[in-house]
């Protein structure tokens, strides 16, 4: 979702900043505030300067809870438990607790101050990695971290269970080690009365909603956090206790078997079968380190994926890129080249039948209608040929590059061109019917559903229009839309250059959702059951779920993806320009394989009986086995 | 419209003798359905949202902790006249103090914030489409109910079951055990919502029973709700209307005391949508009661 800003949430931003204390502000004639660095539920967390030591730096978190409950006994509730938290941890003394320093309450606001700890949270540090954490470093916090919670649950005279173990309190200083923050939940649980009742979410385990805290559920809440680490899944995103439906190893095959059944023992539904202490967790990650060698292991060698030797059915040299995208009619492949030619080559074997020059460079796909070939070219002209023998049956002129692909509907052509206009084309007369002036210059594939096209131009304008020309609507993106559409009755789906695949509403325009890429795209999405398939100019190939914009999966290439993904049977075909051709797994993004040509690979692959067939700008034109 | 569809489906789900007698009959498809209303209903062209609503205390509750919201309108446009309909019911929580004010707060900040955003579109002369999307605004209006929430109530928490109809497009926001169903003439009813409940999970997973979970002592246990936890994440999703069907939405005080089929009957046996609010109502309360009742209907005809 995104996160900019309308005037009105603008407007609310404000009260809240206006609630917190500004940078500079001296609390209690001591704690000097220099910035907001965290917000919790009830208050801020600032770094303030500790003016009792003038001459040095000493640096400090104070962490601010504003109890602004109307009723008397829940704001007393609010500050006992604030001050439960402060006395708490004054009696604790570990390398992973901070320090407490001072607390106070100043009107309707608590303060507590405590050590500074350089450095961001677990839950910033998973997401700000880009694929996984390693599997030592892993091993490396949860060994800490049993050790912290060991030496908590052995308090005397009562055991202190932690209770909120997640990776959002659980800090990494800059020496790379743990420290646990938080220590003010311990959440009561009120249970017996009538009524609907709220238990607790994500990390922890069935039995906190029956009100039992023990060691167990710090355990498990300690394993919920490792599971979230090792696979970037956050558990507050899913159902209570579905980690089983996620196993790591199919998430993340870098983990190894051992370490993966260390967090499924700690994450086990019955407590019983859980560890019996953090102590033998602990000890159990200490046997894994020393087995999988912390101290400098060996990169394991065997990954289950073959990008090597892989050979080609047969491939074709262009004289220059391939960029456009194939098509297949009755045994032959037909695809355009930067050499100004369209081919025409044997599918089985990749024989060279014949070609037809144009005057300009082909980048799109052409289309096979009743025994000819059209396709566009940047020489401006829409080029009609016989699919037998490449001779010409007739050319429409535009006013531009012609780098749109057509597609037919109602006996017309339907394609964009640089000169602004969507033209409609008869197909017998060559003549057209109409054309549509947009606000620039049209680079994507008409999309044709229900008497409407629908299609994207350079502008960043987006237009419906129906089959006499005229517009219905138009939906305005904030760069170019040169990727086509792929739409259902439901929704239309499309991207653009502003970094976001959106869905319409195809009968007026409205939007239903926008998913937020890494960067910018022109790839068009591919529809696969429930899931939108489509890549974009970080490299990634994001999977998304049509129903409510959440992403499924993600795939990293090492390069752009401009091309689009196509789904064959129960895989995903799509292009980088790092070269590849990957095959994926499209419920999973799994890598199946990859294939490896000299070039960008900027087009759509085509897969027809089993065979893929597509082009790299290294010239030339490969056939693969699905 | 609704007498139509009385006409044509309401003896369909009827009495033992009744069901002999259509026993040669088979129902109809969707298609047929779709034909036979579309050839007798030339002069519905355009599409009409009518919805109704019913609440009540129950008969063993003192307070109403439920809050309910219904909203119809239509929005007039250059793409032709647009069905806009907003409609929320909210449970809050027993266990909690001020359970209804959560529940208040829930309804009045979400439809608040999404009436502010269509406001220029249905009350202002404004051409350009809206740039958030239908679930961005779902979405934003849920984190600001949590947050005047947790400001207001600390420590409360209420269901949240809202679905926004703009057109043909059904947007729903849901956290909790309030749910939305979609009920078809045909008498096919689809619950479009996944309780956040303990007991559900629990099911789901396997670890208890549907039998179990009848008697199960944290019955009423939620892992979500409005206003409680640092990150709330609700379930946001579109769907298409009903063809010819019907929405429901009702808090557990409804669907956990009277059975699917009943709601159907209720539905498509009632003359219009408000008697057949009515017709719910009163079977809960005549099945004991125990909870607070909420129910609203809608349908988009034509």
């Amino acid at each position: 979702m995104f996160p900019e800003l309308s005037d009105d949430e603008q407007g609310s931003e404000s009260t809240v900043a206006k609630s917190q204390l500004q940078a500079g502000v001296t609390l209690a004639k001591r704690y000097l505030i220099q910035e907001v660095v965290g917000l919790g539920g009830m208050g801020s967390v600032y770094r303030a300067r500790d003016m009792h030591f003038p001459n040095v730096t000493k640096l400090v978190a104070v962490k601010e809870m504003i109890n602004s409950a109307p009723d008397p006994l829940v704001r007393q509730t609010i500050v006992q438990n604030f001050e439960r938290e402060a006395n708490l941890l004054a009696t604790l003394h570990h390398p992973s607790i901070p320090k407490i320093y001072d607390y106070f309450t100043l009107e309707s606001r608590s303060y507590l101050v405590l050590e500074f700890i350089h450095g961001k949270d677990m839950e910033a540090v998973i997401n700000e990695t880009n694929g996984f954490l390693s599997e030592d470093q892993v091993i490396a916090w949860a060994i800490e971290l049993c050790d912290v919670l060991d030496y908590l649950h052995n308090h005397k005279p009562d055991p202190i269970i932690f209770r909120d173990m997640k990776p959002s309190n659980v800090m990494i200083n800059s020496r790379g080690e743990v420290v646990l923050v938080d220590f003010g939940i311990a959440k009561a649980f009120q249970s017996g009365i009538k009524g609907t009742m709220i238990g607790t979410e994500g990390y922890s385990p069935p039995e906190q909603y029956r009100g039992e805290a023990t060691p167990a559920a710090d355990i498990y809440s300690l394993g919920a956090t490792l599971h979230h680490a090792l696979t970037r899944r956050d558990p507050r995103l899913e159902p209570p206790f579905s980690f089983a439906e996620r196993p790591i190893r199919r998430i993340n095959p870098a983990v190894s078997p051992e370490l993966e059944a260390i967090v499924n023992r700690a994450l086990e539904y019955d407590p019983a079968n859980r560890f019996k202490s953090a102590a033998e967790m602990k000890d159990a990650l200490t046997a894994v380190a020393r087995k999988t060698g912390l101290l400098g292991r060996l990169k394991t060698i065997a990954s289950p994926v073959k990008s090597e030797g892989i050979k080609p059915l047969w491939k074709f040299k262009c004289e220059d890129e391939v960029r456009g995208t194939p098509a297949i009619h009755q045994g032959t492949v037909y695809i355009g080249s930067y050499d100004n030619n369209l081919y025409a080559l044997d599918a089985a074997d990749g024989k060279f039948q014949w070609k037809y020059p144009t005057d300009g460079g082909i980048v799109s796909r052409p289309l096979i209608v009743e025994g000819n070939v059209i396709f566009g070219s940047e020489d401006k002209r829409l080029h009609v040929v016989s699919a037998r023998s490449g001779k010409v049956v007739w050319t429409y002129f535009t006013d531009g590059p012609i780098r749109s692909s057509p597609t037919i509907a109602e006996g017309h052509i339907f394609f964009g061109s640089d000169d602004h206009y969507l033209h409609a084309v008869n197909i017998n007369t060559g003549r057209m019917a109409w054309r549509f002036e947009s606000a620039d210059a049209i680079r994507s594939t008409p999309f044709v559903m229900t008497d409407m096209v629908y299609f994207g131009v350079e502008s960043g304008d987006y237009y419906a229009v129906n089959f006499r020309g005229e517009m219905k609507w138009r939906f305005r993106s904030k760069r170019a839309v040169t990727s086509s559409t792929v739409g259902t009755g439901q929704a239309l789906y499309f991207t653009s250059v502003d970094a976001t695949l959106y869905a319409l509403d195809p009968r007026n325009g409205w939007v239903i959702w926008r998913f937020r890429l890494g960067k910018s795209s022109i790839s068009t999405p591919c529809l696969a059951d429930d899931l939108i398939i489509v890549g974009a100019a970080d490299g990634f190939i994001y999977a998304v779920e049509a129903r409510n914009a959440k992403e499924a999966w993600r795939f990293r290439t090492e390069h752009q993806v401009n091309g689009s993904p196509v789904l064959y049977k129960d895989s995903i075909y799509c292009g980088s320009v790092d070269g590849s051709l990957y095959c994926l797994e499209y419920r999973t993004g799994r890598l199946r394989w990859k294939f490896g040509t000299e070039g960008a690979i900027t087009g759509t692959p085509l897969v027809y009986d089993d065979v893929v067939y597509f082009g790299s700008t290294d010239h030339y034109v490969y056939a693969l086995l699905a | 419209m609704e007498k139509l569809f009385r006409w044509l489906f309401g003896k369909h789900p009827p009495s033992a003798e009744k069901a002999t007698d259509v026993a040669s009959t088979a129902p109809l498809t969707e298609e047929q359905l779709k034909a036979i209303v579309s050839n007798q209903n030339p002069q519905y062209d355009l599409p009409q949202l009518v919805a109704a609503a019913g609440q009540s205390v129950g008969k063993q509750r003192e307070l109403n902790e439920d809050s309910l919201l219904a909203i119809t309108a239509t929005m007039a446009g250059n793409s032709g006249n647009l069905p806009f309909g907003l409609y929320v019911v909210a449970d809050g929580m027993g266990g909690h103090q001020f359970g209804e004010v959560a529940s208040n707060a829930a309804i009045r900040t979400v439809a608040g914030y999404i009436l502010k955003k269509f406001s220029p579109y249905l009350f202002q002369i404004k051409t350009n489409p809206m740039e958030e999307s239908f679930q961005e605004i779902m979405a934003a209006a849920v984190n600001e109910a949590q947050r005047i929430i947790q400001r207001e109530a600390p420590g409360s928490g209420t269901t949240l079951t809202a679905a926004l109809v703009i057109g043909q497009q059904v947007t729903i926001a849901h956290v909790g055990d309030s749910r939305a169903y979609f009920i078809y003439p045909d008498g096919r009813i689809e619950a479009v919502t996944r309780d956040h409940s303990l007991v559900q999970r629990l099911q789901e997973l396997g670890h208890i029973t549907a039998e179990e979970a009848e008697n199960y002592p944290h019955r009423n246990v939620l892992y979500k709700a409005l206003g409680q936890g640092d990150v709330l994440e609700p379930e946001i999703f579109t769907l298409a209307f009903p063809q010819l069907g019907t929405l429901l939405i009702c808090s557990d005080g409804l669907w956990g005391v009277i059975g699917e089929q009943e709601i159907i009957r209720a539905i498509n046996e009632s003359p219009n949508l408000q008697r057949a609010c009515q017709t719910l109502v009163t079977a809960a309360n005549a099945a004991g009661g125990p909870d607070n009742i909420s129910v609203v209907l809608a349908q988009l005809i034509g």
